[in-house]
């Protein structure tokens, strides 16, 4: 029986030894790193306000402007 | 998670070509080079004619990515696709690959040479320090970094091309399309590869339910 279940065990774990068959180029960026656009300060004039650093806060700051696009809203505020 | 995005809507679509007038000059962008153009189908058709604004469309998964030999582009955080100009070849292969024609090449000299790819950025710069002269001379203006949307989808005098994350801008087109009660299908096979009735005999299978959806 021991050996029934321990025979089973290797067949199942066998597919786990087998390799990936589709080939796939890894593809990396080779350039020059790119800062980030919320590692800014934001603009003396105030068109828009974040944190210096804060993902979340220029999210909400770049969201905030989308939403002037959507003139419904803007004329129902 | 921001995955920028530009939406175009052919039913306001006025082709009057703001978008491409305010890149060029946003960006000083070269004579000869167009990161941004409107199309026009049926152009003179009564009521059939429409137009849309194409630029680089950011795609989640670019074939200019796939294709560069050199492995230029890059993805930021926000999903723009954007790429190295100290590294790019101008071999051309991903303006092969794109299905939007999006890349550009720069000519100059008596030969046609061409220089190095240039592309819309979502107003988002490149890999030079931010906001920085370097960054504009080659890439044009760093919007983003700015807290400020592209300049084509903000100049925009009729909102029908719509610039931002992915979600948000949907979400304003779906409720364009609810309250006008049509615009859906702009974008639809119909659109694209013909009605069913228009088909003439193709071989393609066509779904049923795409009768009549004008």
């Amino acid at each position: 029986m021991i050996r029934v279940v321990l025979l089973t065990a290797l067949l199942g774990l066998s597919a786990c030894a087998d390799r990936e068959q589709v080939a796939e180029a890894k593809r990396s960026y080779q350039g020059k790193p790119d800062s980030r656009s919320w590692d800014n300060e934001p603009l003396a004039d105030g068109s828009a306000k974040w944190s210096k650093g804060d993902r979340a806060s220029w999210e909400h700051a770049i969201e905030a402007r989308q939403l002037t696009q959507h003139e419904y809203k803007r004329i129902e505020q | 998670m921001a995955r920028m995005k530009f939406l175009c809507d052919a039913e306001r679509c006025i082709e009057c070509n703001g978008c491409v007038t305010a890149c060029k000059n946003e960006n000083e962008v070269p004579w000869g080079v167009n990161r941004r153009r409107v199309v026009t189908i049926n152009d003179g058709v009564a009521g059939a004619e429409k137009s849309i604004s194409v630029a680089c469309m950011h795609c989640s998964d670019a074939p200019c990515m796939a294709v560069c030999p050199v492995d230029c582009f890059y993805r930021t955080d926000d999903g723009v696709v954007l790429h190295d100009k100290d590294l790019c070849i101008g071999c051309g292969y991903c303006f092969y690959a794109c299905p939007f024609g999006a890349p550009q090449f720069p000519q100059s000299g008596a030969f046609g040479l061409r220089g190095k790819m240039d592309k819309c950025t979502f107003c988002a710069g490149g890999p030079e320090p931010d906001r920085s002269e370097a960054e504009f001379k080659k890439y044009g203006r760093n919007r983003l970094a700015e807290g400020k949307l592209p300049a084509c989808a903000e100049m925009c005098s009729t909102k029908a091309l719509l610039g931002g994350d992915g979600d948000v801008i949907a979400d304003i087109y779906r409720e364009r399309v609810t309250r006008r009660g049509k615009g859906s299908e702009v974008w639809g096979w119909g659109t694209a590869y013909g009605l069913p009735s228009a088909s003439g005999g193709s071989s393609q299978p066509q779904p049923a339910q795409r009768k009549g959806t004008r």
